[in-house]
């Protein structure tokens, strides 16, 4: 095919502009990098094709890490979103997850102004089609038009667009996410350059009408106050939109039976596999026959839209049988669908294929984010993108890359979990994927995160003065609190309040932090005790009750980190030929072989590799160190 | 990089003694071609190298050099990785007695194997994952074990029966938190069959169950270990006849000096195949001899550490002081009161020792006439063994790693049920129990925990 060179070279090129392609491009153009972003239609970018919606439990973990690595996805949800509320209050503080509610329309709007007005940044409508590689490294793209882009690192955020293919029960074409342009092309560039690929599947609820819905039969999901993503933002002011409850009913049940053949899930028509945990509904119906309903979220897409979204109603039965099955459910009898649900099928890489930084084992300089990588969610796919876009620009710098431990952050648990497990379904994290939770809380990223952030050069003098602070309030009321000095003696005055307050009564002294440990009394409770306590903010307070009041449990967590650590310290060498360690079974060899894992403890965490191996890979190791000690020492 | 590669080792793999058969086990990469050299197949010209996996093979061995017939055999292969190592595994079924299977291990030896450490076969097959670490032991412990009992415990553990338990329990925890965790990531979803009362009864019963096989380790040790049962008394009340009554020959020296026993002596006894350590020790009495002090105070500790105390009493001399002083040292331990030389004149009227003894079992013999000696076996087995724990269907656990392990896993799991107890949300009960989920995985080697090199190399006299 004939092309033409455009005159500008860059250092990356983003080829995809959703929730992974946003922060990829972001990252090394504001660390300084010539970056061009391609999409396949200007209209879309960080568009939300499924839920109006980020967050819950995991997913507003990665949302605030994105954000304490100077990511936009937090600050852009604040400027936008329409309602926002805490799930799993009662569950322990590192499982509180913050849910908002988006507005699609502003959401994209505003994060396509953030990247126009990004220096370094050029963002253009172009479907890459082809993938320039010479002597194993990538030296730009082709575009469906015939231009070549040369660039030094190319990052893959392609999402459901690679041979995307929809089906609304008998009906099937080829399309991107929400009816767009699919790009056939690319995934075979990729598979010419050897890279393993596999079809996915995921699926999407109908749209309906707003005024063809009673509310009245629904319970209300009212938004909260004082909520908000980023710990830069405020919180959210004003009236919020309000969600509603409804469930499934027998009936909605009926008709997915009797018409479940004719969807594409059960007939055979859908190739790629699916998420067990987002199942569509003739999924849950099937599989779980004795539930007698399913809950149903109905959520607005927008401020100026009448388009509601029916959250647990994703499926791909035929679009007849969609608008009767809605119609059986309570406050939806008279539902008018404006777009019905449909299953998407795509292409999608083995993340295998990749190392830790996300560049590709075989092609250097290629990174890839998001559901190409074969996760699910938009934070998923954001967190994703920013570590492949902060890597790109490290490894222009010369720098080590950055990779996040599972110790220290969610995306270290995502990207770890798909580089060295795999994932047979689209992944999507959850909080019971990190070991160690209590640690990576969402009330505490910044504080994770913020200085990786800043080493890596995406956190600012400002972010970074604010995070100081914080820090130093934490230590100063911890100081006061275990201050013998500021004891707490049982005075009558100090017994009647502990009464007022229902707290047990005292009967020596006690420090400040020791009072604090009683789950009925917060830090601002202590000040009738202790009219010095310092002034902190509310943010400071929480961090200084958590880690008071859980101090046992976070010691403990702290202890398996240390096991943890050692395990990830014991480091396997590269050189390494897993064809020689007779020892392990073929399988755990080729899997070894192929994964590359960079110490034991990673090795461990393989399927397909047991116990059993690890011990006989950490003897064979053992023995390799000795003997290599032995030659070192026979040289001199 | 050849630095794990496997010599090829091998070893007369049937027990010791003359049987109807024995079996050379010959395991490694060079099995066949060892084999090779000294097997002739009656089918001519054929090789074990060329033949199948799960085949056997009627010939002869000769030995090479000398063209000399050594024994008729049954050839059996087993190619890797299928088989009890994991590595190519070629046995030899032989004719019984020792001769003949010496002669063909030392002309298996002669051309190029290695012979065997004991337990080096099993070690392979958990190098190579076809055993578990749990079973692994078991092996090191049938190998070391000293009466069939204790025989019988680590054949079951082989069996995998202690992994099963555990994997039980676990089963158990693994339910309890996959039912947390879901109720923690789904939080707008209604989790069936989860409520807080049938929690806590999932917690109690982990916490029992734990409970149940650690009680166990009590007998395990004395399986294994075998019970230490001292010996006390003053002199010349006939300890070291007891002692050689158990021993069934006279090794103590036996004569009516006080005193003559001055050292600690100890022996095993098998009790119905449970391994009796006997301590016969010096009488304890106040003395200015200095050998004899060091006696005393030896048996002082011997007692402080028995598992079970035999105090001995010479009816014929009477309840003495001495009797009542040595009492005091012993008397908080498990303790049979052994009243000795009923065939003599009662010197105390049996009321006064009954009454004076009536808090532990009391026991009347005489070693001379051997009278009460039966009794006294069934006393003491009596002592040691919890009736609902002596079933052929339970664990018992014989390892202090599984004892460490399982009071990791107590202590967890008692922590879950204080965080209960303290009303802690549910994300913090995970973080114990996976704790106590992971102790138990030590058990069955699914936990890896990083100091299992030690134990391996510790274990296993590896890295020669």
């Amino acid at each position: 095919m004939d092309f033409h060179k455009y005159p500008k070279e860059y250092d990356v090129i983003v080829i995809g502009a959703g929730h992974a392609g946003c922060e990829a491009s972001l990252a090394p153009a504001r660390m300084g990098f010539e970056t061009l972003t391609l999409t396949v239609n200007l209209d879309h970018v960080a568009f939300m094709p499924c839920n109006p919606s980020l967050g819950g439990p995991g997913k507003a973990h990665i949302v605030r890490e994105i954000d304490a690595l100077g990511g936009e996805m937090a600050r852009n949800m604040d400027e936008t979103m329409i309602q926002i509320r805490m799930l799993n209050t009662s569950k322990g503080p590192a499982v509180h997850g913050l849910r908002g509610q988006s507005d699609k329309q502003a959401y994209h709007q505003r994060m396509k102004r953030i990247l126009e007005n990004q220096d370094n940044l050029d963002l253009k409508q172009q479907i890459a089609e082809k993938l320039v590689v010479e002597a194993g490294e990538i030296k730009g793209i082709i575009s469906k038009t015939g231009i070549f882009f040369a660039a030094k690192k190319v990052i893959l955020t392609t999402g459901t667009f690679l041979k995307g293919r929809i089906i609304i029960g008998e009906a099937k074409f080829n399309a991107g996410p929400n009816q767009q342009y699919p790009a056939n092309k690319l995934s075979g560039s990729l598979k010419e350059e050897g890279i393993s690929l596999r079809r996915f599947k995921t699926g999407t609820p109908p749209r309906v009408s707003k005024r063809s819905l009673d509310f009245s039969k629904m319970e209300p999901q009212p938004g909260e106050e004082g909520l908000s993503f980023s710990f830069q933002s405020e919180p959210l002011k004003g009236e919020q939109a309000m969600c509603y409850l409804t469930y499934t009913t027998e009936k909605t049940h009926q008709i997915i039976n009797e018409n479940k053949m004719r969807t594409p899930l059960f007939s055979g028509v859908i190739e790629g596999v699916g998420p067990r945990y987002c199942p569509s509904i003739e999924d849950k119906v099937v599989r779980f026959p004795d539930k007698g309903r399913h809950q149903l979220f109905i959520e607005p897409e927008g401020a100026h839209t009448d388009e509601y979204y029916i959250s647990g109603l994703s499926t791909s039965l035929p679009h007849d049988v969609q608008i009767e099955m809605a119609r059986s459910i309570p406050g939806l009898e008279e539902v008018e669908i404006m777009r019905p649900g449909y299953a998407i099928e795509y292409d999608c890489v083995d993340p295998e294929e990749l190392k830790l930084d996300l560049e590709l084992k075989k092609i250097k300089g290629l990174y890839t984010a998001g559901q190409i990588n074969g996760s699910s969610g938009y934070e998923e796919a954001a967190g994703q993108g920013i570590v492949a876009g902060i890597n790109a620009a490290l490894s222009l710098q010369n720098r080590e890359p950055m990779i996040l431990k599972r110790s220290e952050a969610y995306i270290g648990v995502l990207i770890d979990d798909l580089v060295t497990k795999g994932t047979p379904e689209p992944y999507r994290i959850m909080t019971s994927r990190a070991e160690y939770r209590l640690l990576l809380r969402q009330d505490n990223a910044d504080q994770r995160l913020t200085p990786i952030g800043r080493e890596v050069g995406l956190v600012d003098d400002k972010r970074y003065q604010s995070y100081q602070s914080k820090i130093k309030g934490v230590e100063k009321a911890l100081d006061y609190l275990r201050d013998e000095n500021n004891k707490v003696n049982p005075t009558a005055e100090v017994r009647e309040k502990l009464e007022e307050l229902e707290s047990g009564n005292l009967s020596k002294p006690v420090t400040l932090e020791a009072l604090l440990r009683r789950p009925e009394l917060s830090y601002e409770d202590l000040r009738y005790f202790a009219p010095d306590l310092p002034e902190i903010t509310k943010d400071v307070a929480e961090q200084v009750e958590i880690q008071v009041k859980y101090k046992g449990y976070i010691d403990r967590q702290q202890a398996q980190v240390e096991q943890f650590r050692k395990m990830e310290e014991k480091k396997i060498p590269e050189e390494l030929d897993y064809s020689q360690l007779e020892n392990l079974r073929l399988e755990a060899r080729e899997k070894l072989a192929r994964v590359r894992p960079l110490s034991i403890g990673q090795a461990s965490r393989i399927s397909g590799v047991s116990p059993a191996d690890i011990s006989a890979l950490m003897i064979y190791l053992e023995q390799y160190n000795r003997s290599k000690k032995d030659d070192e020492n026979g040289d001199k | 990089m050849d630095i794990l590669r496997e010599d090829t080792i091998a070893a007369i793999a049937t027990p010791f003694g003359t049987g109807g058969t024995g079996k050379i086990r010959i395991s490694g990469p060079d099995a066949y071609e060892i084999g090779d050299q000294i097997f002739r197949s009656v089918q001519q010209g054929k090789k074990l190298k060329d033949s199948e996996s799960y085949t056997a093979h009627y010939g002869f061995i000769y030995d090479p050099e000398a063209e000399k017939k050594i024994d008729e055999v049954v050839a059996i292969m087993m190619r890797k990785p299928r088989s009890f190592t994991g590595e190519n595994v070629l046995e030899f079924d032989c004719h019984g007695g020792m001769t003949p299977l010496r002669a063909v291990l030392e002309l298996v030896l002669a051309n190029g194997a290695r012979l065997a450490e004991p337990g080096e076969f099993s070690q392979r097959a958990f190098l190579n994952g076809r055993i578990d670490l749990a079973q692994a032991e078991a092996i090191i412990d049938i190998i070391n074990s000293k009466t069939e009992k204790s025989l019988d415990i680590a054949v079951e553990q082989l069996s995998g029966k202690l992994s099963q338990r555990v994997d039980e329990i676990k089963e158990v925890a693994v339910e309890v938190l996959a039912h947390l965790e879901a109720a923690i990531d789904y939080p707008e979803d209604e989790i069936e069959g989860f409520s807080p009362e049938n929690l806590d009864d999932k917690f109690n019963y982990i916490k029992e169950e734990i409970e149940k096989l650690l009680i166990s380790s009590r007998q395990g040790k004395i399986y294994k270990e075998g019970l230490k049962t001292v010996i006390v008394g003053k002199p010349n009340v006939g300890k070291s006849s007891l002692l050689n009554y158990f021993l069934e020959e006279k090794r103590a020296i036996v004569t009516d000096i006080p005193g003559t026993t001055r050292d600690v002596i100890e022996e095993y006894v098998n009790l119905k195949g449970i391994p009796l350590k006997i301590i016969d020790t010096a009488g304890i009495r106040e003395t200015a001899d200095k050998v004899e002090k060091i006696g005393v105070e030896r048996t002082r500790k011997s007692a402080e550490k028995a598992d079970l105390v035999l105090f001995m009493l010479d009816i014929s001399q009477g309840l003495t002081e001495e009797d009542l002083e040595i009492y005091k040292l012993i008397k908080e331990k498990p303790l049979i009161v052994i009243v000795n030389k009923t065939d003599l004149p009662a010197q105390v009227d049996k009321n006064k020792i009954e009454h004076e003894f009536k808090e532990h079992s009391l026991l009347w013999i005489s070693l001379l006439e051997e009278e009460g000696l039966e009794e006294l076996r069934q006393k003491i087995l009596n002592e040691i063994l919890d009736e609902e724990l002596s079933g052929d269907d339970n664990v018992i656990i014989t390892k202090s790693r599984h004892k460490n392990a399982l009071l990791k896993a107590k202590k967890a799991i008692e922590r879950v049920i204080v965080s209960r107890e303290t009303s802690m949300p549910y994300d913090f009960l995970t973080i114990d129990l996976k704790d106590c989920l992971n102790a138990l995985g030590e058990i069955t080697g699914e936990t890896v925990a990083d100091d299992i090199i030690d134990r391996i190399f510790n274990d296993f006299c590896l890295g020669k």
